[in-house]
């Protein structure tokens, strides 16, 4: 699996660090107990296109939203997580 | 029929025409007291202790496509019980146990070998958080003996004990730990939940869950609509889709893992070996092929096969603790679908939907498990309370944080197990 980052271009899976769905983004308020908990523990877990979080810990150390399809391992889209959370 | 030495004299001498398949193959009916979706190792020995311990006998095993098709076929096999914290170990104390009386139980040879285990250590630290995991086997009532290098080297000549990153300190001997024939454990389990009266329905999906005023009312499937006040989800990797028919959502995030074999080779090691440090196994199957892997492909990944980065670290890791492997030739390899918790252990519990269960979470070591479970499972489905060895396996861990059980020590979190 080849990822390419949209600033230092396609590299080897190896290079980054997969933490995992891109939900991670969007925290729950302090307090949401629930929340916090689905935040933290609960998954969609599709069998089919995801999004999830990578950190492109060997390269430029950005972090990264993945759309990719689970079953396929075919890679849709990179997108800094940046752009992703504005 | 019941398989015997004098069955098998018989048949070989009159042609082998009198054996008859091991379990029916019958069309559903329209209703029964218990519905178990998913016919892999967990399902079967869940229907086979509902029959046996329970007398309830109305049971269909619903499985999408053949017995022994999923991850109980997939797996390299390993059976044991080392695990270390309160929940963990004495849930695998207990299947142990049932390993040990599984084939005389069910009549069925499952080539359940007690070849020992070694889990290497490469650190004084190591060695003893080793020393005290074997206290805890021990003091569960299993076996362990803390070997040092040369009572490893006694064992297996053939490691680099010097091996530079990591030589080997010694190891954690566990010698009832070992392998069995994976298939052989489903078709034993089938085998022998059909004689007691329960239908295993293969080829034939389950494509939703009726749930009407909070209860289940019975399951969707591609051979039409069946009825059960009773149903338990047992489907290992696809635990999060089949949890959503029922409009539940689980704390499970889908991984692969991989596992290789080699040409058929002349016995050479006689036991199941871990390196943990470099993150390999090994044993040898009957049939002569090195079975080895690693950890798992460490993505959300539905692909029943991996990627090569890892399949690269796990032949890397090999080849430094046995150079002498290089040469053999890998013939095949292949991924499962683990279900994966944020701590690594498994859930046996029932959910929001009354009379819906599930039996989930089984990660990378649920094969072991399989009697326990099944077990377990029975219990908690026949009488609604939990078995006195999966209480502590509960969805509601997760909300509470107490009695998670993170075996590893890396932390109760999706990618970290
Ligand atoms: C490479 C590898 C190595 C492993 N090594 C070990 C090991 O050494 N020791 C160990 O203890 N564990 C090991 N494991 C883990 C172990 O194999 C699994 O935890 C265990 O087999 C899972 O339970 P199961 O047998 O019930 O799963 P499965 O056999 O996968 O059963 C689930 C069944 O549910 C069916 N199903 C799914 N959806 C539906 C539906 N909608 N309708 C009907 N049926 C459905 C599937 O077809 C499948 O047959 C390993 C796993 C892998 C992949
Ligand atoms: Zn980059």
């Amino acid at each position: 699996m080849r990822i390419n980052c949209p600033l230092c271009g396609e590299r080897d899976r190896r290079e980054f660090y997969y933490m995992g769905a891109a939900d991670y983004l969007d925290r729950p308020a302090e307090g949401d107990l629930d929340g916090i908990h689905k935040y933290l523990h609960i998954r969609e877990n599709p069998a089919g296109v995801t999004r999830d979080l990578w950190h492109h810990e060997a390269g430029c150390s950005s972090w990264l939203v993945i759309e990719r399809n689970t079953s396929t391992h075919e890679i849709h889209s990179v997108t800094l997580a940046s752009e992703v959370a504005k | 029929m019941g398989y015997n030495a004098f069955q098998i004299l018989k048949e070989g001498l009159t042609g082998n025409k009198g054996w008859r398949p091991a379990w029916r193959d019958p069309e559903p009916k329209s209703e029964y007291d218990v519905i178990i979706i998913g016919g892999g190792g967990h399902g079967l020995s869940t229907a086979y202790y509902l029959a046996k311990n329970h007398g309830i006998t109305n049971i269909a095993v619903i499985e999408k496509g053949y017995i022994g098709g999923g991850n109980v076929g997939r797996n390299t096999t390993i059976v044991r019980a080392n695990y270390f914290l309160p929940g963990n170990s004495e849930f695998y104390s207990h299947s142990l146990k049932l390993w040990e009386n599984m084939e005389q139980d069910l009549n069925y040879n499952a080539m359940h070998s007690a070849r020992g285990l070694i889990n290497l250590f490469h650190s004084d630290g190591q060695r003893d958080a080793f020393a005290r995991r074997g206290n805890m086997m021990v003091n569960q009532g299993d076996d362990a003996i803390l070997l040092d290098r040369e009572g490893v080297r006694k064992h297996l000549p053939y490691l680099d004990f010097d091996n530079h990153r990591f030589p080997v300190y010694g190891g954690l001997y566990h010698p009832r730990g070992g392998t069995a024939r994976h298939d052989a454990v489903a078709w034993g389990y089938a085998r022998g939940a059909d004689q007691l009266g329960v239908d295993i329905i293969q080829q034939c999906e389950v494509t939703g869950i009726d749930v009407k005023d909070g209860k289940v009312r019975g399951v969707q499937t591609s051979k039409g609509p069946i009825r059960a006040k009773r149903v338990g989800i047992v489907v290992a990797g696809r635990s999060s889709q089949v949890a959503a028919m029922a409009g539940l959502e689980v704390p499970i995030e889908s991984h692969v893992l991989q596992a290789f074999v080699s040409e058929g080779l002349k016995p050479a090691i006689d036991h199941v070996v871990s390196f943990g440090m470099g993150h390999f196994y090994i044993s040898q199957s009957d049939k002569g092929g090195l079975v080895f892997g690693g950890d798992i492909d460490f993505y959300a990944s539905y692909a029943q096969r991996g990627n090569l980065p890892m399949m690269e670290h796990v032949m890397e890791a090999g080849m430094s603790l046995m150079p002498a492997i290089g040469k053999a030739k890998v013939l095949r390899s292949w991924g499962g679908i683990m279900d994966m918790t944020p701590d690594g252990s498994f859930i046996i519990d029932r959910t929001s939907v009354e009379g819906l269960y599930m039996d989930c979470g089984w990660c990378y070591g649920g094969f072991k498990a399989v009697p326990a479970s099944g077990w377990c499972m029975a219990h908690l489905m026949a009488e609604d309370r939990p078995h006195e060895v999966a209480a502590k396996h509960t969805f509601d861990r997760f909300r509470t944080g107490e009695a998670i059980m993170d075996e590893e020590g890396t932390g109760s979190q999706h990618n970290l197990h």
